[in-house]
């Protein structure tokens, strides 16, 4: 198991080493002078100086690289230019947004899913069975940047049960808050149903199928019963394991969202940095998205190992 | 169990595609032996196979011979006939500039199919050639190529394809092609590296090393055709994940920019300024397009699956 561990942490610090070379030399794609091209219109020889040393670019690439991670060893992770935000500041703002997106949607998502499946898997191939894993496999074909615009026509612009755009902060009170991330959550839960219901249900037939399934039948137990008691627990491995693949489509899913509702979280204010050329602000943001999405991804894993010894030993 | 049917054993799963997403879009699914299978087999790929593989081949061709068919132009303005509804004179209807929708879908569509298919066709080639080399050969190519696989696996896709792009201009469709099918072949490759794996040790495998064949025979002659079943039904969903993402970044504007509009794009148009309240088929019709072409790509591969029995792929 501690072999296990430190083999698994190890890959975690290798892979965000190579994510932090891969961001640094993001600089070096611009053409010509990238100090140059960074400061754009507010391009004086001060400010030129400044971002020279500020980079370390008169220095050679491996003392630039020393220079750039040490800045960011010590929560320095550049700033903007054009805005004069730092980057840790916007991802202050950013951050509560991102996580409050993910809970709720994953809420929303598991609480369809999971009766959805054991209804499902009590009885398969029967008509809820059918239009269950029928609607699903419909639900994989919506993207969220088809899924979220139809979701705002018609919750939106025709019932007007909701504002289409636009954020409200918690201390702005409880229903506002739930108002403006309701929809965004739904259009990213639609991705994660799927995914969760048909590892669920799959996962429970081949359980049902188990002698010790069987053996509490004959004891007499009632269905629901066995369902919940016996049969969830050694089925939802697979579930956490689906957890863990789709936060890669949380992550595309959250873009999208973000930037058709426009709720200021890290993908809003990526695009938008993108959008105005903010080389540095995307550089930094970058760098911490995907060092998140890889930390998340090995957390899930070792979850997983935790749960399921035999994960362990494949 | 005829050789021609794969039973890919090692790790519980099968392989689905999760809505879109970067590289975390497959799915394990555990699916009991009697499933569905016996019904299905012996009967062919069955009619929704076929209906779909004619919807997504009438689609391409669309596509391809858009400018030679007798459709409007898609940039082309017409200020008396904006935001008109489907009519004779405008199938689709125009949007807010009073263009063309149908000739827009079309056009549009084009951009998704190359990216959806050219990345995952090269991906496919250099990923599989990889893969079947890695899966029979084992020893130090197969942990060396692993590796890299899972290395390139562990980045999130479309955060590095939309950085790479900013910095990295002007965006153009070789770009794109080329940096989907750097994600791609990863995929493919432990795909195809885990079904080879489960055939390197067959008798038929064994038989034919052991009668002297060389290693080329081997991998091209008896591995290839039994692994083929499950790289194109993989491909197919690579293919629905590489449109998804395209348009994603379509959506966000970071895909091919004016004045080539893709269906992302188009949706996006038809979000922005009211134009959801005043004019909704800017956005639904290359929603629809989308959701159908997809939910073709998916059921195909899904008939591929359940036809070969392919089950229980390791990743």
């Amino acid at each position: 198991m501690v072999r296990y561990v430190a083999s698994r942490l190890f890959q975690l610090v290798f892979i965000c080493f190579l994510i932090s070379i891969f961001a640094f030399l993001l600089v070096h794609l611009l053409p010509g002078d990238p100090a140059r091209t960074i400061l754009g219109p507010n391009y004086t020889p001060a400010s030129h100086a400044l971002l020279m040393r500020q980079l370390g670019l008169n220095k050679g690439l491996l003392a630039q690289y020393g220079t750039w991670i040490t800045n960011i060893f010590h929560g320095n992770l550049g700033s903007s230019f054009l805005t004069k935000q730092t980057v840790t500041n916007a991802l202050s703002v950013a951050v509560p947004i991102d996580l409050e997106l993910v809970i709720v949607s994953q809420v929303l998502a598991l609480a369809v899913a999971i009766p959805m499946a054991l209804v499902a898997a009590m009885r398969p191939n029967r008509s809820f069975d059918k239009v269950a894993t029928t609607s699903t496999f419909g639900m994989l074909s919506l993207p969220t940047f088809v899924a979220g615009p139809l979701l705002v026509l018609v919750f939106a612009v025709t019932l007007h049960w909701v504002p289409a755009t636009g954020f409200n902060r918690l201390s702005q009170g409880l229903g506002a808050n739930l108002k403006s991330v309701i929809l965004p959550s739904v259009a990213l839960a639609i991705g994660s149903i799927t995914v969760y219901y048909r590892l669920l249900r799959a996962d429970l037939i081949a359980t049902l199928q188990e002698d010790f399934v069987t053996m509490a039948r004959s004891k007499g137990l009632s269905t629901r019963y066995i369902l919940l008691r016996h049969v969830m627990r050694p089925s939802s491995f697979s579930l956490l394991a689906g957890a863990g693949i789709s936060i890669g489509t949380l992550f595309t899913g959250a873009f999208v969202v973000e930037v058709l509702f426009q709720l200021p979280g890290i993908g809003f204010q990526l695009v938008q940095a993108i959008y105005a050329d903010d080389y540095l602000v995307v550089q930094g943001m970058a760098l911490v998205a995907a060092v998140a999405f890889v930390v998340v991804n090995f957390g899930v894993d070792f979850l997983l190992t935790v749960l399921d010894p035999r994960v362990r030993r494949a | 169990m005829p050789d021609g049917r794969a039973i890919v054993s090692q790790a519980p799963g099968e392989l689905l595609a999760a809505d879109a997403g970067s590289e975390a879009v497959l799915v394990l699914e555990t699916v009991p032996a009697q499933a569905d299978t016996g019904a299905r087999r012996g009967k062919g790929l069955g009619v929704t196979f076929w209906v779909c593989l004619v919807w997504v081949s009438l689609m391409i061709l669309l596509a391809v011979l858009a400018s030679v068919l007798p459709f409007k132009a898609p940039n082309a303005q017409d200020y008396s006939a904006v935001n008109v509804g489907p009519s004779l004179h405008h199938l689709l209807g125009t949007d807010d500039l009073g263009r063309d929708l149908l000739s827009r879908v079309i056009f549009g569509s084009r951009v998704s199919l190359v990216i959806g298919f050219a990345p995952i066709a090269i991906g496919l080639v250099i990923g599989g050639a990889l893969g079947l080399l890695a899966g029979y050969r084992s020893g130090a190519t197969d942990t060396v190529l692993n590796a890299v696989s899972f290395v390139i696996l562990a980045f999130p896709a479309l955060l590095a394809i939309m950085v790479i792009e900013t910095f990295w201009k002007p965006v153009s469709l070789l770009k794109l092609t080329l940096m989907f099918a750097f994600v791609g072949a990863p995929q493919l490759f432990r795909v195809i590296r885990a079904t080879t794996i489960s055939f390197a040790s067959r008798e038929f495998v064994v038989a034919a090393r052991a009668t002297g064949a060389k290693t080329s025979r081997i991998l091209l002659r008896e591995l290839l055709p039994n692994i083929l079943p499950a790289a194109v039904s993989f491909a197919l969903i690579g293919v629905a994940i590489a449109i998804v993402l395209e348009g994603s970044l379509a959506f966000l504007g970071l895909s091919i920019g004016l004045p080539t509009s893709s269906l992302g794009n188009i949706i996006n148009d038809g979000v922005n300024s009211n134009n959801l309240s005043l004019n909704p088929y800017i956005a639904l019709w290359p929603s629809l397009y989308i959701f159908l072409l997809l939910t073709a790509l998916n059921l195909m591969a899904d008939r591929l699956r359940s036809y070969f029995d392919l089950r229980e792929v390791k990743l």
